[in-house]
């Protein structure tokens, strides 16, 4: 972790998730009940942004390099090439069956733990994962390190040694300053991410990708604090009335609008 | 181990709890015998009637913050306070910004499994859960195993609120911890964006655009059709993100959670985020050019064609009745 002195370099991690093509069937493993992973895992779109925002922010201190940190099952490391391509310039992966259902605060122990490993001055996530949702993880990760975070950023500039913020309220955005080092959470708003040019995919096939177990970061394992009795089918909605609009597409609605009396 | 005394994390506006937190203490009131709350901020005191009324018999209040945001300082003072053998046997905590702040750094602080998209909670000798996967297509019945207490991360009109009728909650000081630095972030300026109209989460009516309206412009449409509804405006994260709309507009898993009589998807495909927010309204009227999107897969009525078109044609009709 850098200290918290007026920063030069820009050094920034950003922690990204390899997921299943959300795009693709999704599925629970028979026995475990957690997500079927076994297939090509891809990055998740939502971190895409962060990537971004962090290469800018990198570009903008005029130097500093981006580092990823992604936990992945079978040494996955599809998703870290993309955005190795974008230009980030070296990534930690940690793969480990041990980790197989981890939980978020025992993700989180493993990526803070690669986290010190580095020199970082900024740390980006997403606000969360496009599979799971559960959208703690960063701000866990923060507490673990003894470091501020602000989440659910739509905007992110760094002057001189602290970080500007654009953050989204329940009835707007506040703007919200930090020291850094820091955490910060990014919404999909908050930059365009650029699409990896063919020079850069084929940087990133060379580009250092360590990887790590939880026993090298010496971090424990099978702490959950659930466990799962059934999956079961959501009460599913009647089918409905679906038709193409012949013209008569407004009158339908009209129609249905009054049978609820609400016209 | 027995549920015996359950807190609910207590946000409030200037307008009082919010309704998440009314929907929290009387799920509680359920689940164990004792229902406390922790709130912050300077109108605890002021929010102590409507609290108790819901089945808060404590409130423990963290005071004034000043300028920091809550993560830090409430997770810390829950945190010293479950250190000390006075904390309760579970947690709720609304699913909002501030929320997954405070449950995110209180799981890390207290070494405490954190248990998020919470839609349904069944007491007995343990918690059990329930969370939606793959856009509310499923449903996960889990069994709460870790460490008590238990911290439960809850969705957005997973209860109703109801008055227990109860009297107001004693008010009872709860110190912050140690915050190092954790605390160093500051809110400089507050930004509240206008709305007019009923409220998102409470409007009878919405009416929702997303990228099929085509450019941040055609959402005046949406506008227009709501107010002609008596409804509100909503919007997909696509849009909200694209910068057309304001960040309060949106429904879905980071946005609101909406139950109206009616939801009219505009030019929205489905997506599983937005779907989680508003699957549970009781009609979903959709409009779409690609008749394979999700969104029709909830519908009760469907109509595959142009936004452009049909929604024009919509407001006429309805100006002409």
């Amino acid at each position: 972790m850098a200290s918290s002195a007026y920063i030069e370099l820009m050094n920034v991690v950003v922690c990204v998730k390899q997921i299943p093509d959300p795009a693709a069937p999704q599925s629970l493993e028979p026995g475990t009940n957690t997500l079927d992973r076994s297939g090509k895992l891809i990055l998740d779109d939502s971190d895409a942004y962060g990537v971004e925002m962090a290469l800018q922010l990198a570009e903008q201190a005029g130097g500093g390099e981006v580092t990823l940190v992604s936990m992945a099952p079978n040494d996955e490391t599809s998703g870290l090439r993309t955005a190795l391509a974008m230009g980030a310039a070296s990534a930690i992966l940690i793969s480990d069956p041990a980790l197989k259902g981890a939980d978020a605060l025992t993700t989180a122990k493993v990526l803070a733990a690669a986290i010190k490993r580095t020199n970082a001055d900024l740390i980006i996530a997403a606000t969360e994962s496009s599979d799971g949702y559960t959208g703690t993880t960063p701000v866990q990760v923060a507490e673990l390190l003894g470091l501020p975070s602000i989440t659910f950023a739509k905007s992110v500039s760094v002057d001189g040694s602290s970080v500007k913020v654009e953050r989204q309220t329940e009835s707007g955005y506040d703007d919200v300053t930090s020291p850094l080092p820091a955490v910060v959470t990014v919404t999909a708003g908050v930059v365009e991410p650029r699409y990896p040019s063919f020079k850069g995919i084929m940087a990133a096939k060379s580009k250092p990708v360590e990887i790590l177990t939880a026993a090298d970061l010496g971090v424990t394992t099978g702490q959950t604090g659930q466990e799962i009795t059934s999956v079961v089918e959501a009460e599913a909605r009647a089918a409905g009335e679906i038709v193409v609009d012949e013209g008569d597409g407004a009158q339908r609605i009209v129609s249905f609008l009054e049978a609820l009396k609400l016209v | 181990m027995a549920i015996d005394k359950i807190w609910v994390v207590a946000e409030a506006t200037e307008a009082g709890p919010t309704t998440i937190t009314l929907e929290l203490l009387t799920a509680a009131r359920g689940l164990a015998s004792t229902v406390e709350a922790v709130a912050w901020g300077t109108t605890t005191a002021a929010n102590a009637a409507v609290l108790g009324e819901y089945g808060a018999s404590t409130v423990h209040d963290i005071g004034d913050i000043g300028d920091a945001l809550p993560g830090a300082p409430v997770a810390s003072a829950i945190a010293a306070a479950i250190a000390s053998g006075a904390g309760p046997t579970a947690i709720l905590v609304p699913t909002s910004y501030d929320g997954r702040d405070i449950a995110g750094r209180l799981s890390a602080r207290a070494d405490l499994p954190v248990l998020t998209n919470i839609t349904g909670l069944v007491g007995g000798d343990e918690l059990t859960t329930q969370h939606p996967i793959f856009g509310g297509a499923q449903i996960v019945n889990a069994r709460f195993t870790g460490q008590a207490p238990g911290i439960f991360v809850v969705r957005a009109k997973s209860f109703a609120a109801e008055s227990a009728g109860g009297a107001p909650a004693a008010v009872s000081p709860l110190a912050v911890g140690d915050l190092g630095a954790t605390n160093a972030a500051a809110v400089v300026t507050r930004h509240i964006e206008e709305r007019t109209g009923p409220k998102l989460d409470e409007a009878p009516v919405v009416v929702s655009g997303g990228r099929g309206l085509g450019e941040a412009a055609n959402y005046s449409l949406i506008e227009e059709l709501a107010k002609l509804l008596n409804g509100a405006a909503g919007a997909s994260r696509a849009i909200v993100d694209a910068g057309w709309v304001p960040y309060s507009h949106q429904v879905g898993q980071t946005g609101k959670t909406v139950k109206p009589t009616v939801y009219l998807a505009c030019g929205i495909s489905g997506a599983t985020q937005h779907m989680v927010g508003m699957k549970g309204s009781k009609n979903i009227i959709a409009i779409n050019k690609d008749q394979d999107a999700p969104i029709f897969g909830v519908a009760d009525l469907g109509i595959v064609g142009d936004v452009h078109k049909v929604v024009p044609a919509l407001i006429e009709a309805l100006k002409a009745r």
